[in-house]
């Protein structure tokens, strides 16, 4: 037997190490749909416990939205389950380009392709469209996906301080010698709930010559007035190069990506991706699915002013309560509480509240810097909102941190 | 050049104005620089004293402290 005793030990001994830091990540088993309310079992083996969901990415509540499950229902009768092929040998049916032209509509750009999921997106896309003579330049809180993708990329790779613009145009002219520059940055950062300066972002990619990256996967379908995303907020649709999103948040939320922007790039990716080019892209029943959500985001924008007035109602509500939030006005709200163990404690305590609610620290989030990420759908109405209110409130009075400062709240439970 | 290094270090890198550094602080194994911000000060230095550190002399461990990265400098003029 090749996994002998002495290889499998080396398993139990990492995964030991990642228990004892207490980093140990454990499945909580959801038996219902995605929504507002569900039922939980956990720990596992207990019983089901309903619990309201503040931790979803289903920003448009559309996970389990009607018309989407009838229409994916359409879909599996018209398309059948799946594609057994790439998309470039057997593997494309017509509706995924239908998806890739209303994607293209609905962002503003110029092109757009599919990808397994926005991680393949993000894994791909660099290698594809850049070299040895470029540079890429992020933002030092992108996400993980995009860091995998730049470290399967052979261009050089700087970073900038999160959001600074200063030292992002110190990059760019210290990178002046370069073909090509690419500036890269998430739409909506998933940690913080802030967006990023685009606009200024943009003007400095005018005056270097630099090309712009955009992942917005936290902001499709509900930033900006009609829901476009970072860049419509920003007042620079048109304006971004790339954008790589996903169909696994608000719109929708099962699964699929893309990279949508100048078509000469997205070209690039059909030639040159690898996660397209060697794995099936999306299964035509999510194709159709996503197909009907773009439908009724085209229709109206309620479900985005839903979630917008749901968002500023628990923001104000947290606040008028004394908690410390991070700033912003995404419907990503985090609660601020530094020490890790606290966010772990309040987390539990909320769940048995009723609030499903998770507590993150570092190594996900920087030392010092625990919080409760609290995340708002169009799926919540105002009374799910205030039973939330009154569990936050409840155990923050537990553990005496309302209307407390930042110092106050390390100085009795630490950093 | 250690004063020069050491302040583009605490520009580039810190975050927290309260944080020190002195010439020994360990700047990659101590978590300040990442693998994938060295970029910016190996280029800062090449461009600042007028040399090409070649790759396989731009170490994580060669960079990993000030008075390593004076001694690579000095190596490479």
């Amino acid at each position: 037997m090749s996994f002998s005793d002495t290889v499998r030990d080396i398993y139990k001994q990492q995964l030991k190490e990642i228990q004892d830091a207490g980093i140990f990540k454990q499945e909580r088993f959801i038996h219902s749909a995605q929504a507002a309310d569900i039922e939980v079992e956990f720990p596992t083996g207990s019983s089901l416990k309903k619990v309201i969901n503040m931790c979803a990415n289903n920003y448009l509540g559309l996970s389990c939205h009607p018309d989407v499950v009838k229409a994916a229902h359409e879909g599996l009768d018209n398309r059948g389950y799946g594609m057994s092929s790439v998309r470039f040998i057997c593997g494309t049916q017509d509706i995924h380009r239908e998806l890739e032209k209303k994607t293209t509509e609905f962002l503003g750009t110029e092109d757009t392709i599919l990808f397994p999921s926005c991680m393949d997106a993000n894994g791909g896309v660099f290698e594809a469209i850049l070299t040895e003579e470029d540079v890429m330049i992020s933002d030092r809180l992108v996400h993980a996906s995009i860091i995998d993708g730049i470290r399967l990329c052979g261009a050089m790779h700087d970073t900038f301080k999160h959001s600074n613009m200063d030292h992002l145009e110190k990059k760019l002219q210290l990178h002046a010698d370069k073909r090509l520059k690419m500036v890269i940055t998430d739409g909506v950062f998933s940690m913080d709930g802030d967006t990023a300066k685009l606009d200024e972002m943009v003007a400095l990619c005018e005056k270097y010559n630099a090309i712009i990256f955009v992942d917005d996967s936290h902001a499709t379908g509900f930033i900006g007035k009609t829901g476009r995303g970072t860049h419509e907020q920003c007042d620079v649709v048109g304006k971004i190069d790339i954008i790589t999103t996903t169909f696994g948040k608000a719109l929708g939320g099962a699964s699929g990506g893309c990279v949508s922007g100048r078509k000469e790039l997205v070209e690039m990716c059909r030639q040159k991706a690898r996660p397209y080019l060697f794995s099936n892209t999306i299964a035509p029943v999510v194709v159709s699915g996503v197909l009907k959500v773009m439908d009724i985001l085209f229709q109206s924008t309620e479900r985005r002013d839903k979630l917008e007035a749901n968002a500023n109602y628990w923001r104000k509500g947290l606040t008028e309560a004394g908690f410390i939030l991070k700033e912003g006005d995404t419907p990503i709200v985090p609660v601020m509480l530094f020490n890790a163990k606290l966010s772990q404690d309040i987390s539990r305590d909320l769940y048995e509240e009723g609030i499903y609610a998770i507590g993150f620290f570092f190594p996900v989030v920087a030392k010092g810097q625990a919080r409760i990420r609290t995340q708002i759908s169009a799926g919540h109405e105002t009374h799910h909102l205030d039973k939330g209110l009154e569990a936050f409130i409840k155990i923050g009075k537990k553990y005496d941190i309302l209307g407390k400062t930042k110092q106050e709240i390390i100085d009795k439970y630490g950093l | 050049m250690q004063k020069v290094i050491l302040e583009y270090v605490e520009e580039e890198y810190l975050e927290d104005d309260d944080e020190e550094l002195d010439v020994d602080t360990p700047l990659i194994s101590g978590g300040i620089v990442d693998s994938f911000s060295m970029v910016s000060l190996k280029r800062f230095i090449e461009n600042k004293y007028n040399i090409t550190i070649p790759d396989d002399k731009a170490t994580p461990e060669a960079f990993d402290t000030v008075t390593k990265i004076c001694v690579l400098v000095k190596e490479s003029t």
